[in-house]
């Protein structure tokens, strides 16, 4: 392996790299940002909504959680096309992983307020708060912040999942690698590049996260 | 003769089909300290839970100041509005077995959050209020510690000062020390004790038995879902008319 050739390679191709890599952040923070908005309300929806409402959000859920990603962007891209609704590449995209991340957050954020004390919600209501207000000031805070470490591991799972895009023809940092191979043929060293931004991305996540929880700990 | 603060006239509540409550009357003016003794299944603390509104219950009114709560009255008996609900339900202040005070806020935040969110007080007078309480119960040393910091004797007695910082008409006190360690225990009925010498009206689900002989003006001992016997807590525990209540008392620890 000639270390000098492939480093000109690789500052030749700087340019792109860097592009790929801000498409893959911009995707993966828009669908997490996204996801996890949509994902609270597949969390209240679970917990508090009417009977149909329920069996609705239920049904979304599994189909989604049943589904592999893959077929879900191919789905988001291919089939909504079919069905009238044209989507460029990058929008197919997000809507794909916001809702891959919405079934987590949401499945995830039901979990945590399921788990909450009733005595939670008794207590507030005993002081007199009402139910939104027992949401607001009680029961979001506690659960939102059991829901952290979980919240972070899909965010992780997101930055991964968005390397499929790259089959509908997303320029995000696996598409640019292949580009650049077609180009420069050394697939072995732009795989590794490549491979080592992705572990940089998920483990800033995870210590981002950590850091998160520490401070979010209540004192005890 | 003046509105008695609380009334329960012929309250009955079911879960499913069993009926726990089969019509309870109880009249407290204020100022009065209330125990209620029984075994457990006895039906004590579902009453006690239907006057803050924590139960539904099928018939039978309650009225707290005169005013009929939970339900609209005659001519058609409707479950009122949620805010309706809230608004009574901060009549009465209530303190758990298990405290339930909120994990992610301090002391203080604790007891100013009902002032601030619930009567908007503006945020300095809710501090105030919330320290004066806190002081009052002992607690202001700690006003800026978090419930996981606090032994379970301070955590009850700043769930103590939340509830009575909301000033209510009347404190609802479940079983308060039952989950306390028993060293614990005093510190909270002194508490209460003290509460109680000040004129605060309180009804009280209590297995201390000295406690409510000491404190209360009046015991109520319930059976199966109803009140068989009450009276001044002398004639109560020393005089006791039904073959239950004296049968309750012996095996009940003093």
């Amino acid at each position: 392996m000639d270390f000098a050739r492939f480093f000109a390679d690789l500052w030749t191709a700087r340019f792109a790299l860097l592009e790929g890599v801000g498409m893959t952040l911009v995707i993966s923070v828009l669908s997490i940002i996204l996801g996890t908005i949509l994902g609270i309300g597949v969390a209240l929806s679970l917990v508090y909504g009417g009977r149909i409402q329920r069996f609705v959000v239920r049904v979304f859920l599994e189909c989604v959680r049943g589904i592999p990603v893959f077929v879900l962007i191919l789905a988001c891209y291919y089939l909504l096309s079919q069905a009238g609704i044209q989507l460029t590449p990058f929008q197919a995209g997000v809507v794909a992983l916001t809702v891959f991340c919405s079934s987590h957050v949401g499945e995830n954020l039901r979990g945590a307020l399921l788990a909450l004390p009733r005595g939670q919600t008794e207590a507030a209501k005993a002081i007199g708060l009402t139910f939104r207000q027992t949401f607001v000031y009680i029961l979001a805070p506690q659960a939102l912040r059991q829901a952290v470490p979980a919240w972070i591991n899909t965010a992780a799972e997101l930055v991964k999942a968005s390397t499929l895009l790259s089959v509908i023809g997303v320029v995000e940092l696996i598409l640019t690698t292949r580009q650049i191979i077609a180009i420069k043929p050394r697939p072995l060293e732009f795989y590794f590049v490549a491979g080592m931004v992705y572990f940089l991305i998920c483990f800033s996540i995870e210590r981002l996260g950590r850091r998160a929880e520490r401070r979010l700990a209540l004192p005890s | 003769m003046t509105t008695p603060v609380l009334e329960i006239t012929d309250l009955h509540k079911k879960f499913k089909e069993i009926e726990v409550l089969k019509g309870v009357d109880l009249t407290m003016a204020t100022g009065d300290v209330v125990s209620i003794i029984g075994s457990s299944g006895s039906g004590k603390t579902t009453m006690l839970r239907c006057v803050n509104l924590l139960e539904d219950f099928q018939q039978g009114s309650i009225r707290i100041d005169g005013e009929e709560i939970g339900y609209t009255a005659a001519p058609e008996r409707r479950r009122r509005k949620e805010s309706e609900i809230a608004r009574q339900r901060s009549m009465t202040g209530m303190v758990f077995q298990q405290f339930n005070l909120f994990p992610h806020m301090t002391a203080l935040g604790n007891v100013t959050l009902g002032l601030t969110k619930v009567k908007k007080l503006p945020k300095p007078d809710a501090i105030a209020i919330a320290e004066k309480w806190l002081e009052r119960v002992g607690m202001a040393e700690r006003r800026n510690h978090y419930p996981g910091q606090l032994s379970g004797g301070q955590q009850q007695r700043v769930a103590i000062a939340r509830a009575i910082a909301m000033n209510p008409k009347v404190m609802l006190f479940d079983e308060v020390t039952s989950a306390l360690d028993p060293e614990l225990v005093n510190e909270v009925l002194n508490v209460i004790k003290s509460l109680a010498a000040d004129g605060m009206t309180m009804l009280l689900v209590t297995h201390e038995m000295k406690f409510a002989y000491e404190v209360s003006r009046r015991v109520v001992f319930m059976n199966q879902g109803r009140i068989d016997e009450q009276g001044a807590p002398e004639e109560i525990f020393r005089n006791p008319q039904s073959k239950r209540l004296a049968e309750f008392l012996k095996n009940a620890k003093f």
